[in-house]
C-alpha cells in the first residue's frame, strides 16, 4: 500500500531529553535518586555555596582579608572617632559612614558571589562540528596548532582564538582565566581581593565597589585626621593623639592612594570602553599596526559609560541550579583530557594594576 | 496516518540524523546576533525564506533585550543607588525578553519545524553561542 520504510528503533539506544515526561524503560538504577543540580558537576574551578546560588573562584584569594580590613577599619572608626566627632562636629558623620560602609559591603559581596559571565563549555556535538569545519588534515595524533578565525567587527579585523579547554572559538573580548579554568565574557581581570573574576556580569558591581570604597576610605581618613587635629588642638599634642588610633590611620593612609588610583584607572577604562586585559596587552593602542582603534567604543564618553554600567543586566549562561537529566553523564571529562593551559600568562591578569602590589607590600611591612 | 507528529512522539520514534549549528555574527560587535546564512544541510528540509525569517526575528528579539534605551539607563541608575539589590528581587529586562524568545522558539517548533522533522534548541541552553537545529530521520514521514 505504501512504500514507507519504518524501522523499529530501540528506545534504549536513544538519549532521553531532559523534559520528556515519560519514564525511561531501561533503568539501570532501580532506586529513586535525588536529581543532582548542574553546579555539582560544573567543570570549572569554582566553589558553590547555598545550593548553587553563590559562586566564587576555588582559591578565595585574599577575600577574607578584604572583608577583615573593611570591618576592622570601620569598627575602629565607629568606636573611637564617631563619639568624639558627634560631640564636636555633627551627627551626620556616623550616618554617612554607615551608609558608605553598607554600600561597600553589599557591592563587594555582589562582585564576589556573582557569576562574572562564564561561558559554558561546548557540547560534544558542537565541538565536533567546529573541529570538522577547521580540520582538513584529519591527523589526530598530535595537538593541532592554535586555531584562529578572523571576523570583521565595525570594519576592523579581529582574530578569534580557539579555546582548547572549552572547545569553542572564543567570542570577542572573551578570555580564558587559568585560575578559574573558565572562559569569561568581556574578561577584565581575576581579582584576588574579591576572590573572583571580573567580567561582563559583575564589572558594574566591581566598579561601584571600588568607587564607594574610595569614598569610604577617604571619608574615614578625613574624619580621623579631623579627630586628631581637634585633639591636638585640645592641648596634649599631636604625638599623643596619634598614639590613640595608629592602626586606623595607617590602613586608611595607604589604602586611600591605591584605591583612589584604581578607581581613577577604571573610570578611564569605563569611559573608553576598554577592559584591563586589553589595556595591559595594548590591543588597541596602535602598537601592532596603524589604524587600529577600539571597535567597541562608541566614541562618546557618556555612551561608553552607559553601555558598560547601565546596559541591561545579561543573564547567567551557566544554569547553576538546573537539574541534570537523570541519565546524562557529568561533563567532567574535559578536565582529564585537557589540563588547564599554564602558558596563558597574558590572560592571568591577577592584579589589574601595580597599585595592588604596592598595597600588599606596604600592608605586609606594617604588620 | 498522521501527517504530522507531536514533538514527544518524534523523540521516541526517530533518531537524530544530524545537527546543524548556526554560529554567532560579530560584525556589529559583541551583541548577540546570529548568522542568517542558510546552511546547506537544511536545503531539502525547509525553505530559505522561512528560515531567514526565524533567525531575523530572533536577532531582533536579542537586540531588544540588549538595547540601551532611556528606560535601561534609568533602571541602571536606580539599581546603582540601591547597591544593585533590586536585581535580587526583580526580573531584569533581559530575562523578560528571554521568556519571550523561549515562547517564540516553542511556537516556531510546533508550527514550522516539527512538521518538517526539525527541532530548534533555545540558544540560552547553549550559552548563547549557537542555534542548534536537530534534523531527525524522516523515515516515518510520508513525503
Amino acid at each position: 500500500m505504501n512504500s514507507r520504510d519504518y524501522q523499529q528503533i530501540d528506545p534504549q539506544a536513544l538519549p532521553t531529553p531532559a523534559h520528556s515526561p515519560l519514564p525511561h524503560p531501561a533503568d539501570r538504577r532501580q532506586e529513586p535518586r535525588t536529581p543532582r543540580r548542574k553546579w555539582e558537576v560544573f567543570p570549572g574551578k569554582n566553589r558553590f555555596f547555598c545550593d548553587g546560588r553563590i559562586m566564587m573562584a576555588r582559591g578565595c584569594g585574599v577575600f577574607p582579608l578584604t572583608v577583615g580590613l573593611i570591618l576592622v577599619t570601620s569598627t575602629l572608626f565607629f568606636i573611637f572617632d564617631c563619639p568624639f566627632l558627634v560631640k564636636h562636629l555633627t551627627r551626620c558623620i556616623p550616618a554617612i559612614g554607615g551608609v558608605l560602609f553598607v554600600f561597600v559591603l553589599i557591592t563587594l559581596f555582589q562582585t564576589s558571589f556573582t557569576d562574572p559571565g562564564i561561558l559554558p563549555r561546548a557540547t560534544p556535538d558542537e565541538a565536533a562540528d567546529v573541529e570538522r569545519q577547521i580540520d582538513d588534515t584529519g591527523n589526530t595524533s598530535y595537538r593541532p596548532p592554535p586555531r584562529t578565525k578572523e571576523v570583521l567587527i565595525n570594519q576592523q579585523v579581529i582574530k578569534l582564538k580557539y579555546c582548547f579547554t572549552c572547545k569553542m572559538f572564543r567570542p570577542p573580548r572573551t578570555s580564558h582565566c587559568s585560575l578559574c579554568d573558565n572562559c569569561v565574557e568581556r574578561f577584565d581581570h581575576h581579582c584576588p581581593w574579591v576572590g573572583n573574576c571580573v567580567g561582563k556580569r559583575n564589572y558594574r558591581f566591581f566598579y561601584t565597589f571600588i568607587v564607594s570604597l574610595s569614598f569610604l576610605t577617604a571619608f574615614i581618613f578625613g574624619c580621623v585626621t579631623t579627630h586628631l587635629a581637634l585633639r591636638a588642638q585640645g592641648g596634649k599634642g599631636l604625638v599623643f593623639a596619634l598614639q590613640e588610633s595608629p592602626v586606623e590611620l595607617a590602613i586608611c593612609f595607604f589604602s586611600v592612594w591605591s584605591i583612589l588610583g584604581l578607581s581613577g584607572f577604571h573610570t578611564y577604562l569605563v569611559a573608553s570602553n576598554l577592559t584591563t586585559n586589553e589595556d595591559i596587552k595594548g590591543s588597541w593602542s596602535g602598537k601592532s599596526g596603524d589604524g587600529v582603534t577600539n571597535p567597541y567604543s562608541q566614541k562618546n564618553i557618556f555612551i561608553n559609560c552607559c553601555s558598560v554600567l547601565c546596559a541591561p543586566m545579561p543573564p547567567s549562561l551557566i544554569d547553576r541550579r538546573g537539574f541534570l537529566p537523570p541519565n546524562e553523564s557529568a561533563q567532567t571529562s574535559d578536565a582529564d583530557i585537557e589540563p588547564p593551559r599554564l602558558n596563558h600568562k597574558n590572560e592571568m591578569n591577577v592584579v589589574g594594576a601595580s597599585l595592588h602590589l604596592v598595597l600588599i607590600v606596604t600592608l605586609t611591612n606594617l604588620k | 496516518m498522521a501527517e504530522t507528529h507531536s514533538l514527544q512522539d518524534m523523540r521516541q520514534q526517530v533518531a537524530v540524523a544530524a545537527k546543524v549549528f548556526i554560529q554567532r555574527d560579530y560584525t556589529n560587535g559583541t551583541m548577540c546576533q546570529f548568522q542568517t546564512k542558510f546552511p546547506s544541510d537544511l536545503e531539502t528540509k525547509i525553505d530559505k525564506q522561512q528560515f531567514e525569517e526565524t533567525i531575523r526575528t530572533l536577532n531582533n528579539l536579542y537586540a531588544e533585550a540588549e538595547k540601551l534605551s532611556s528606560q535601561s539607563f534609568i533602571e541602571g541608575c536606580l539599581a546603582c543607588l540601591t547597591a544593585y539589590t533590586v536585581f535580587l528581587c526583580m526580573e531584569t529586562h533581559y530575562e523578560k525578553v528571554l521568556k519571550k524568545i523561549a515562547k517564540y522558539i516553542q511556537e516556531q517548533n510546533e508550527k514550522v519545524y516539527a512538521p518538517r522533522g526539525l527541532l530548534l534548541t533555545d540558544p540560552i541552553e547553549r550559552g548563547l553561542r549557537v542555534i542548534e537545529i536537530t534534523i531527525y530521520e524522516d523515515r516515518s514521514f510520508s513525503r
